[in-house]
């Protein structure tokens, strides 16, 4: 009794599941060998009213009612996929993501950034991701550092940002496109020096998530598969 | 032992709390929402309130592997602010979402026609949301509330094995159990009921439909009366499944008339390496669990 028996989540931040990297069509065939029969015939009966009423309806679109009941109907662990092909049946636009967002649960809120890199092209859903870099809920957090940030963050929130997941726990695997982004980052490397020296200073460990993002940083790490093309120092990731 | 809170006010409390809780054994709880102590002053209070009991605290109670769910309403007391009252308005998009169990808490305070206009259209909305309800009896003229309480939900569109009658005592238990309500009890350090009047009870009404809670929240309250009262009835020779059967499976079953409960904890997935740190690192002390200290 003096440990809290918590089921863990094993969502892991790359592969075919994860509602903000795989592409649809895999979170949608994913689901289907995952949900039973009932779940299943909801989904997809909520899928078809979505593409068939997208848009904003009175008090509470039926898609947005889809949305907040999909924990119930699909489970937990399936619900954030669940919701995120709702938007996307709904063609949810920045706008839509928008209000969902902040009238919705923090599984809702999770479920909205997961789905931004696959509904909003441009930097549009932004304050969304501000929103949630704000909370201390570690899962809001996880979701925020996706895809979309890594692609509409500009250089001081990305570097709060990580720091950030190093305060409260989260797992820098959660955060998109990294080894890009730290690359090179001078800034980056002395606020990560400043805060392991603070944690050396008060007697604490220095996670090795923070080396890891230490190592990062140096110009001359990474690897042949990012896409960065030999930039070297910082100035290209303060445009 | 196993036990489930049906009325705790988490917001209140602090982690030292969760974390007690879950030493004696409690599992799930229910947040009723309720009023501050301080006055609301408008719909938009009420709001940041609901989306706190749908976020964080759900969040806070998992760091401890609590499964948390709530009740959302415009309480009693507030009904009769008319700068409260358009939070009526807003409360149906809140009742579609997951882990709401239920509208509460309403009921009675002060019985003035401001509470019986709230009282009765928010059981109309806990028919039309296929939620049972959590009505709180008022602590002044009792009985006569309780009355008057079970006059409005014999006129409601709620049927009375939906409705959850709560702060009973020897005076209003009888009427109550006629009604065929569900029955709630508070037992507190000082008002409302203490652990040995509640097993009197017990053991004179029985066990069916029965629910006890701590109620606790931020007056003089202890969030640990459910563990004691569990104590205290098996001290008193009833069984082990008997208290099971008060302090889990008539919880459950109350509840359970939503089909929203998630009595499974999933921890985030933030955390899933075992770095449950939260107040700094594995090493810090903060034990299984924490939450992100408020200056991160
Ligand atoms: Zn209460």
């Amino acid at each position: 009794m003096t440990h809290p028996h918590v089921t863990q989540d094993t969502d892991t931040p790359t592969g075919r599941t994860d509602p903000a990297v795989a592409s649809l069509d895999d979170l949608h065939a994913h689901l289907r060998t995952q949900l039973g029969a009932t779940a299943r015939a909801w989904l997809g009966q909520a899928l078809d009213e979505a593409a068939a009423h997208p848009g904003i309806h009175g008090p509470v679109s039926v898609w947005e009612l889809r949305l907040a009941e999909a924990g119930r109907r699909c489970g937990s662990a399936h619900a954030d996929a669940a919701r995120v092909l709702i938007l996307h049946a709904a063609r949810a636009d920045a706008g839509a993501l928008a209000r969902v967002y902040f009238q919705g649960t923090a599984a809702e809120r999770r479920a909205v950034l997961r789905a931004l890199p696959h509904l909003v092209p441009g930097p549009d859903a932004l304050p969304l991701v501000q929103d949630a870099l704000r909370t201390n809920d570690t899962r809001l957090l996880a979701a925020a550092v996706g895809p979309y940030a890594a692609r509409h963050l500009d250089p001081h929130q990305w570097r709060h940002a990580v720091l950030k997941c190093l305060f409260t726990g989260v797992p820098v695997d959660h955060v998109a496109d990294l080894a890009r982004r730290a690359r090179g980052d001078g800034e980056l490397a002395r606020m990560l020096g400043d805060h392991a020296a603070e944690r050396i200073a008060a007697g604490r460990p220095v996670p090795a998530d923070l080396h890891r993002v230490l190592t990062l940083t140096d110009p001359t790490a990474g690897s042949p598969a990012d896409t960065g093309t030999g930039t070297s120092g910082s100035d290209g990731k303060e445009s | 032992m196993r036990l489930f809170d049906p009325h705790i006010h988490m917001t209140s409390r602090t982690t030292d709390d969760y974390a007690a809780l879950h030493a004696a054994g409690v599992r799930a709880v229910v947040e009723p929402s309720f009023w501050l102590g301080q006055p609301r002053t408008s719909p938009a209070s009420f709001l940041d309130y609901f989306d706190s009991l749908l976020g964080w605290e759900p969040f806070r109670a998992a760091q401890y592997g609590i499964a948390h769910h709530c009740a959302l309403a415009l309480n009693p007391k507030e009904a009769n602010d008319p700068r409260c009252v358009p939070v009526l308005d807003e409360l149906p998009r809140y009742l579609l979402k997951d882990r709401v169990v239920a509208v509460g808490e309403v009921g009675y305070d002060s019985m003035t026609p401001a509470e019986d206009t709230a009282l009765a259209a928010q059981l109309q909305l806990a028919a039309e949301h296929a939620l049972p309800a959590l009505v709180h009896t008022p602590h002044r003229d009792k009985l006569a509330g309780v009355r008057r309480t079970l006059d409005v939900v014999r006129e409601s569109a709620l049927p009375p094995d939906r409705v959850l009658l709560d702060h009973l005592n020897e005076t209003t238990v009888k009427e109550a159990k006629d009604s065929g309500c569900w029955l709630g009890f508070s037992v507190y350090p000082d008002t409302k009921m203490d652990e040995a009047r509640m097993v009197a009870i017990l053991r004179e009404y029985g066990l069916a439909q029965v629910l006890v809670n701590s109620a606790a929240d931020w007056g003089r309250s202890d969030p640990l009366k459910t563990r004691k009262v569990a104590d205290l009835m098996l001290a008193e020779g009833f069984t082990e499944d008997d208290a099971d059967r008060v302090l889990w499976r008539n919880p459950v079953a109350f509840y359970g008339l939503s089909g929203r409960l998630e009595l499974e904890v999933t921890a985030t997935e933030a955390t899933h390496e075992g770095n449950s740190v939260l107040r700094g690192a594995p090493g810090d002390g903060a034990g299984p669990a924490g939450i992100p200290a408020g200056e991160v």
